[in-house]
């Protein structure tokens, strides 16, 4: 399991140097750097599905961000600047955010299992009667479009809400002045 | 379980860029680090050690798999984030048309 | 929109009916391996958005793809709902699996869900090509 540790090690990496690099097209690749190590750290754990999705959908958030940031501007002119009230205010607020969270975090990790035993309570009914009730044997499709298909249903129901909001936020009718 | 906490550092340097950055695009690329995180966090909880990915190639021997149900959680989970990331780049674009800067702060002060 | 160079021209031309013909093979094959509605479409959008970057396209021609793909979008929308409500009507259960099984690792078994895959992966691949298609409109509205 060294290769997750390094892939971990890269990912966080990238994720500060995304969030501190004054161009903005550098940090756009950061975040493709970031979701491509992702995706093949769902390789390493064993869930080829999320693999193929990660790896299609990070070029295509890569490729809108990129078409944002050539319509606009790629200097981040606000890294260099001295740091105002409110957000020195916003510092302190994260810290002492960041403090409450890593205690609720290091309670509810005494709950989870250890990395790499999974308790499979409801799992292993899945995996037990997917064949036999469905017939499909990608255990994932079974459970995403028979076991649990309402929850499909719902998302298709958000990805409709945002197509209809990225569409409508960009028509050009009504927009006169 | 060191594994599971690099998974949140992750989401705390999200969440970093989203309360202290004043430029949008980055406040947009913690969202998207957020939204990794949680994802990867799910994935790397439903593993085990020795199990193969939840594919059935042989009818009649016993399974060893890894946890199906966390990988059906996320899979429609990415194809969303990907939706409302496009949203949130929209409304960025329309601001910048409107006031010329990603700067919150400039535009907190440009307003009214 | 002018496109690209040629060498990008040409490596488009050779590259963008594989991706199609892959897309379709992980959408059809969802039930028996890796990958399923959500990837499919995911590829094909892919597909499309390649050819869009390479060639580049004229604006009206762009706003009438975009009125099709949010009509295409519905449709998938629309079928997906449509095989649950058919559960509903045949067998009494809203999304019941309720045609044959088959035999398992062919390619028609699983009942109704390689239909689920395939109105799922035209929804998704519709909805983000339409996405991207918006967001390509901008130019227009910046130039203004």
């Amino acid at each position: 399991m060294i290769e997750l540790y390094l892939f971990l090690i890269f990912m966080l990496i990238a994720a500060i140097i995304a969030t501190e690099i004054k161009d903005l097209l550098a940090a756009v690749i950061s975040l493709g750097a970031v979701g491509f190590a992702v995706a093949i750290m769902f390789i390493l754990v064993q869930a080829p599905d999320l693999a193929i999705v990660q790896i299609v959908v990070e070029v295509l958030t890569v490729v809108i961000f990129v078409a944002v940031i050539l319509r606009t501007t790629h200097i981040d002119e606000t890294i260099g600047k001295k740091l105002k009230g409110t957000q020195i205010l916003s510092i302190v607020l994260y810290a002492f955010f960041t403090i409450l969270f890593l205690i609720v975090v290091f309670r509810s990790f005494q709950e989870l299992p250890e990395f790499g035993n999974a308790t499979m309570k409801v799992a292993s009914e899945y995996i037990k009667l997917g064949l036999p009730q469905t017939g499909g044997t990608n255990i994932v499709a079974d459970v995403i479009l028979d076991f649990r298909a309402l929850d499909t249903l719902g998302e298709a129901t958000v990805l409709f809400t945002s197509v209809i909001g990225v569409v409508a936020l960009m028509r050009k009718v009504g927009r006169k002045k | 379980m060191i594994i599971f906490a690099s998974c949140i550092i992750l989401f705390l340097i999200g969440l970093y860029a989203i309360v202290t950055k004043r430029n949008l695009i980055k406040i947009a690329i913690g969202f998207a680090f957020i939204e990794y995180a949680v994802n990867l966090l799910f994935a790397l909880i439903g593993f085990k050690h020795g199990a193969l990915a939840p594919i059935i190639t042989q009818v009649n021997t016993p399974h060893n798999f890894v946890d199906p149900i966390p990988q059906a959680l996320v899979l429609t989970a990415i194809v969303i984030a990907l939706g409302t990331t496009a949203l949130m780049l929209t409304v960025i674009l329309r601001i910048y048309n409107r006031y010329k800067t990603f700067d919150i702060a400039e535009i907190k002060k440009l307003k009214g | 929109m002018r496109g690209m160079s040629l060498i990008v021209k040409t490596i488009t031309n050779i590259t963008v009916g594989f991706m199609f013909i892959y897309g379709l093979y992980i959408i059809l094959h969802g039930h028996l391996t890796p990958g399923g509605g959500f990837a499919g479409g995911v590829i094909v959008a892919g597909a499309f958005v390649l050819k869009i970057l390479a060639f580049g396209s004229e604006r009206s021609a762009e706003k009438k793809s975009a009125t099709r793909a949010s009509i295409f979008e519905s449709i998938g929308g629309l079928l997906f709902i449509g095989i649950a409500m058919s559960a509903l009507l045949v067998a009494g259960t809203f999304f019941l699996n309720f045609l044959p099984k088959g035999t398992p690792f062919h390619l028609l078994s699983a009942g109704i869900i390689p239909f689920c895959n395939i109105a799922i992966s035209i929804k998704v691949g519709a909805g983000l090509f339409s996405i991207f298609l918006a967001l390509g409109a901008m130019k227009y509205i910046m130039e203004d």
